[in-house]
């Protein structure tokens, strides 16, 4: 049984395409984050799983039931807003259980569930403020408890960190993993922060244009793209993308970039399909953190490179390199010296590389 | 060197721009009390010559001070002298304005605040051409719904009652009162109403529960606004009523213009005032809700 399943879910504002056959599953306990840039879908793809969104086409089930048409409340799901959407004229108690009060809740099972959950969050000292009264994590907190005390099968996370400043996001970002921890509830989170994404989610969708990218663990996220919107959206700096073309001869295959005649050898990637690898135009992609100041591995190839500018961010520097006149990045500690205008030798970890069609754009 | 002659150039530079700011400062005063004086000044002459007998009057200028405090003008504009036929006064027909302002006001903020609630929170295709007719609404010139207007009452046999009078403004109020409420309501963040659906809440229960609680500020400029409207209209009252069913509008008007012997300009300036009144004491009550009702729109949760 999947707790949630998404089935050929298309949606349309009048001529717009908003979101195209999405094929979605969920098993109990997962944290799944829908991760994408702004526009993509992934609010109304929420909406629509809390059933505030109607439906072109498809389906949605919950435990197996179809409720494509069933009306929010009766979904047996919880949200939490971006803007909190804490009800302003009533105090923090009756903002939590407004729900229980409209679903007919007995008053000991309130009082109960109130108890629990605000003592749970360290919100039972505010109970009689108004939410003009909170903080931004406060406000958070209220919001979250209001969608626990309702013990819902699903939650559902609209960019909840988005209003807060950057160090309370860290901190409330932990609460949350900690209350899934905890908790061990279904999750849907949408986000447009990749960090949160890959530090909350066990599993995640990135989608664009209205269509799922790749759906997979942070790590596969991470170290095999599917594509390269996923390859350039994830990682930061994202990942370099060197055009160029393969070579293949009876038991060799390498990467040559445009403009070059370095042969760069990748025996080892591990390829989707065989065939017709010989003088593919590709894009060679190669994160900024694989590329070594200092030979680690005994595969690591080893490569000079001019160096034509520095960044220094603290803990770490980011520095643009001449690829046979492709720019690529690469990150290095800020303790080595770099001189710039300068070639040097680097080392690029082949382990970690990707591999894309250079027309479909798709992994190869 | 150079420092020094700086220095009393700067001196003298800041002696300058002081006295050039006293002086605009003193100018702004001077205008300022200038039109405010202008303004001040028919309300001045009203109150005057309420105060004073006819006697009075007659001699004296337009800005002379009464001798004593004299309130004969106000009682028998109030209450007439108290024989027959062809004594208008004013205590009927302020009722009757009363009985109509009251339940009109209500009706249209109320179907108003609805309107601009579905038109924000609840969009259905084609909304905003409901919203651009309901705008044209507000731009029609009342003259040209008269007749039919006129016609409609009759059908509908309310025709010269205060009933009839609630109606007529209750409809023509409702493009107001939904552009402002619809202003006022776009700016609250829809997530709110997302959130109430999530919890089980239902059209109505959003709306008195939710939403209506944070409304205040644009209620008070909404009743401000239809009270002043209903209550200071001429048009509407002297063309759907008369005799008995007159709004205090329209007898002010038959009060003045129809007395028979003397014009009686303390009774007339008192009535004028009288008919004034309410309309001030809803500005005095509520008026620093107005311009903050006005300006104001975001409700951040």
């Amino acid at each position: 049984m999947k707790t949630l399943k998404i089935e050929e879910l298309s949606k349309n504002f009048g001529a717009t395409e908003v979101l195209r056959k999405i094929n979605l599953e969920i098993d109990e306990g997962n944290f799944l984050v829908l991760l994408g840039p702004s526009g993509c879908g992934k609010s109304t793809l929420l909406n629509i799983i809390a059933g505030l969104e109607t439906i072109n086409e498809g389906n949605v089930f919950i435990d197996d039931y179809n409720v494509s048409k069933v009306e929010p409340k009766d979904r047996n799901i919880a949200m939490v807003f971006q803007s909190y959407a804490l009800y302003p004229s009533m105090n923090v108690k009756e903002n939590m259980i407004f729900g229980l009060k409209q679903a007919k809740t007995s008053k000991e099972k309130i009082a109960e569930q109130l108890e629990k959950v605000s003592t749970f969050l360290q919100v039972d000292k505010l109970l009689e403020r108004k939410p003009s009264q909170l903080s931004g994590g406060q406000r958070q907190r209220v919001a979250i408890g209001r969608a626990l005390v309702r013990e819902p099968r699903i939650f559902l996370f609209d960019e909840p960190l988005s209003n807060l400043d950057a160090k309370l996001r860290v901190e409330m970002r932990r609460e949350i993993k900690k209350l899934h921890q905890q908790l061990k509830t279904t999750v849907v989170y949408v986000t447009h922060d990749q960090t949160e994404a890959m530090s909350l989610g066990t599993k995640i969708a990135i989608m664009n244009h209205g269509v799922i990218q790749q759906n997979e663990t942070p790590e596969n996220i991470y170290n095999k793209p599917s594509n390269t919107f996923v390859a350039d959206f994830i990682g930061s700096p994202s990942m370099n993308l060197i055009k160029g073309k393969l070579i293949k001869n009876s038991n060799n295959i390498s990467f040559v970039a445009d403009d070059s005649s370095l042969e760069v050898p990748i025996n080892n990637y591990d390829f989707k399909e065989n065939s017709d690898l010989n003088n593919k135009e590709i894009y060679f992609g190669i994160r900024p953190e694989h590329i070594y100041f200092k030979k680690l591995n005994e595969d690591d190839f080893d490569i000079n490179l001019r160096a034509d500018l520095s960044e220094y961010i603290g803990h770490e520097q980011i520095v643009t390199l001449d690829y046979s006149n492709q720019e690529i990045l690469a990150k290095f500690p800020s303790t080595i010296k770099i001189e710039l205008e300068k070639e040097m030798k680097l080392y690029f970890d082949l382990a970690h590389i990707s591999l894309f069609d250079l027309k479909t754009k798709e992994r190869i | 060197m150079q420092d020094n002659i700086k220095s009393s150039s700067y001196k003298e530079l800041e002696q300058k721009s002081k006295y050039t700011n006293m002086f605009l400062r003193w100018f702004l005063y001077f205008v300022l009390i200038l039109f405010a004086s202008y303004f001040i000044f028919p309300l001045y002459v009203m109150v005057v010559t309420s105060l004073k007998t006819m006697e009075e009057i007659r001699q004296g200028t337009l800005l002379t001070w009464p001798s004593s405090l004299n309130f004969d003008s106000w009682l028998v504009a109030w209450g007439g002298r108290g024989y027959g036929a062809g004594d208008t006064f004013l205590r009927p027909y302020f009722w009757n304005s009363i009985k109509m302002v009251v339940p009109a006001v209500f009706f249209s903020t109320f179907i108003g605040a609805m309107t601009g609630y579905v038109l924000t929170k609840w969009r259905f295709k084609g909304d905003q051409w409901v919203f651009l007719f309901l705008l044209f609404g507000c731009f029609i010139p009342f003259q040209a719904i008269l007749l039919p207007m006129a016609r409609t009452l009759g059908t509908l046999g309310i025709s010269n009652s205060v009933v009839g009078l609630v109606l007529v403004h209750t409809v023509y109020g409702i493009p107001f009162t939904t552009l402002f409420f619809r202003n006022y309501y776009i700016s609250v963040p829809t997530e709110l109403v997302k959130a109430a659906r999530i919890d089980g809440a239902g059209f109505f229960k959003i709306f008195f529960k939710i939403l209506l609680p944070i409304s205040a500020p644009i209620i008070v400029v909404t009743v401000i606004w239809q009270f002043t409207q209903i209550w200071n209209d001429f048009l509407f009252g002297s063309t759907f009523s008369f005799g008995e069913a007159a709004p205090i509008q329209v007898a002010l008007n038959n009060m003045v213009l129809s007395s028979t012997s003397v014009k009686e300009y303390n009774v007339d300036m008192a009535s004028a005032i009288i008919a004034g009144i309410p309309t001030l004491i809803v500005y005095v009550l509520a008026g620093k809700y107005f311009i903050r009702g006005l300006t104001s729109g975001a409700v951040k949760g």
